[in-house]
């Protein structure tokens, strides 16, 4: 009881404190080794809505626009939500000529916050947009909602399949069941703290071809999920693995085709 | 130091008792604003009471603030000078457990066997969000207090001739849902399992909650307390709930049918608008969680 009464005094302490200075310039130093970000050059964009509804599912697609005909290509893109407590919510590489121009994912958001999205191109060069986004009122928390359930199927995973944005692609959505534990609450039964429980890491390829690595952390949603544009290259199959940080691996493998 | 402690409590009386009716006997019921939680109304939007035994009281949630809760047990002694002895949380929504601090002392707290996770792992978001919802005045006091007495399936509380039935439900509109059934006047309490005139509120299972309103509905209740709205017939109060989140189901299913990307969601259950408020409030962020849910079917 103690240890909670403290955290929660110290929770409140740091809320009634003003606004702590923007994360930002630090988090470019590490996350980026404060190599340059241009802006507004269009490479890369956010749609995400304005108000968290819901803190614990909040969707986010981030989408790539090179120009037709530019020969560059995305080496990796990152999704970085400045006031979160691990502000990285995933970094995900691109594997060459995936052809993959829009990737969705589902976020938690636990504060007002700048929400950074910065995109590597294979000329080295970084290109950064950003969005506001204010965490939800009410009693939505960014928490699993059945704590029980993403545990009981944990590592499930479904893929579905849709039709591109245009003739020449396909889409794919790629969803497993785990409860992305953030860690450091406290269980009031067995007074300790929950560790974090979380996927890290996940490679998907079509045949033998990476088509995307995500590198996640604890701001994924519960249950994560990333649905995204690739090139079909008329392999036969979709595979994904996914690892968690207690080292569980988790395997699916599919047909490619339209329908579920 | 005097002169200001004088000077704060006269720009401060104290407020009158949160106002209560006796909607059965013994049974004492504040019905909450139908609004979101404000530094105006300070968080008092929930449905909030008490029942009366021969021997003992018990508090069926406390409000969105430790104001609330202390105009609550200022109601409570207007009415009876026996003793708090148990106080139950519903869920762990900040609406029904902010007043809790008001109650910290003798009371047993009293919730669903989930409830102690459930304050734990959103406790701290609440502290700090709550923050800039209701302001430092209204936070301040504000404490997470766990229940100890879980409830796993069904329990009773004994207040002296007087038997209230707990039922502790599978995952619905959180998953640390917590009816209370008061026998002597067939009374349901059902905290946020039902939803009159305030928009449902969808943080735990849409699957889940459309299951257990049937169970709920073959409870021998003649009337309901919801966690918000009005006191009305049981189970006839049922009927607004269900069909809204029947919508709800059906829109979302049609979007996950036909390939839609989740933020599509927003547009589910529109139908329904008309027929609750707070409608812009929540029907989003349910319709967000529901899609999260049911793509998995």
């Amino acid at each position: 009881m103690l240890c909670m009464a403290g955290a929660l005094a110290a929770g409140a302490a740091l809320a009634a404190a003003p606004e702590p200075p923007d994360p930002w310039p630090d988090l470019v130093r590490d996350v980026f080794d404060g190599r340059p970000l241009a802006e507004g050059t269009g490479v890369i964009a956010i749609d995400m809505p304005a108000r968290a509804e819901d803190a614990a599912i909040v969707p986010v697609t981030l989408r790539l626009n090179l120009a037709p005909g530019d020969p560059r290509s995305v080496k990796a893109v990152t999704l970085v939500i400045d006031r979160n407590p691990a502000p990285v919510a995933a970094t995900f590489a691109l594997g060459p000529d995936a052809g993959v121009t829009a990737i969705e994912t589902r976020v938690r958001v636990d504060s007002y916050t700048d929400v950074h999205a910065v995109a590597e191109l294979d000329d080295g060069t970084l290109h950064m947009t950003k969005i506001y986004v204010k965490a939800s009122g009410g009693c939505s928390a960014p928490a699993a909602k059945i704590a029980d359930e993403a545990k009981k199927n944990l590592g499930q995973m479904k893929l579905r399949q849709f039709a591109g944005p245009d003739g020449a692609s396909r889409e794919a959505q790629l969803m497993i069941r785990h409860p992305n534990n953030s860690g450091l609450q406290m269980d009031q039964l067995t007074r300790l703290y929950t560790p974090a429980f979380f996927v890290r890491d996940v490679n998907i390829w079509q045949g033998e071809k990476l088509l995307v690595k995500m590198d996640a952390g604890i701001s994924l949603s519960e249950d994560p999920n990333i649905r995204f544009t690739y090139r079909p290259t008329g392999a036969a199959t979709l595979r994904a693995e996914a690892v968690d940080t207690d080292q569980n691996v988790f395997r699916g493998e599919w047909p490619v085709g339209l329908g579920e | 130091m005097l002169a200001c402690a004088t000077a704060l409590s006269q720009a401060q009386p104290a407020p009158d008792p949160l106002p209560v009716t006796e909607i059965a006997p013994g049974v004492f019921i504040h019905q909450g604003a139908a609004a979101v939680m404000t530094p105006a109304n300070a968080g008092a939007i929930a449905n909030v009471g008490f029942i009366v035994g021969d021997a003992a009281v018990a508090v069926i949630d406390t409000g969105g603030s430790v104001a609330e809760g202390r105009q609550l047990a200022d109601a409570i002694r207007r009415v009876t000078a026996k003793p708090v002895r148990y106080v139950i949380n519903t869920h762990a929504h900040p609406d029904h457990v902010f007043g809790n601090a008001a109650f910290a002392g003798d009371a047993i707290f009293v919730g669903h066997k989930n409830l102690p996770r459930g304050l734990a792992a959103r406790g701290p978001f609440y502290l700090s969000n709550f923050r800039r919802i209701l302001g430092d005045d209204l936070m301040t006091e504000v404490k997470i207090i766990a229940p100890t007495w879980l409830v796993d399936g069904e329990d009773v509380l004994d207040l002296g001739g007087r038997r209230l039935v707990l039922h502790a439900w599978p995952a619905a509109h959180t998953d640390a849902d917590l009816t209370v059934f008061d026998e002597q006047t067939q009374t349901l309490l059902a905290g946020d399992l039902v939803f009159l005139d305030h928009v449902p509120v969808l943080d735990g299972s849409l699957r889940g909650w459309l299951s257990v309103l049937d169970a709920l509905a073959r409870l021998p209740a003649q009337r309901v307390v919801p966690g918000h709205g009005p006191i009305a017939a049981w189970p006839d109060a049922l009927a607004p709930e269900r069909r809204y989140l029947q919508r709800l189901a059906e829109d979302v299913r049609g979007l996950i049918a036909r390939g839609a990307p989740i933020r599509a969601a927003e547009g589910a259950a529109a139908a329904e608008k008309p027929h609750w408020s707070l409608f812009e409030e929540y029907n989003t962020r349910n319709a967000t969680a529901a899609f999260s849910e049911l793509e998995w079917e």
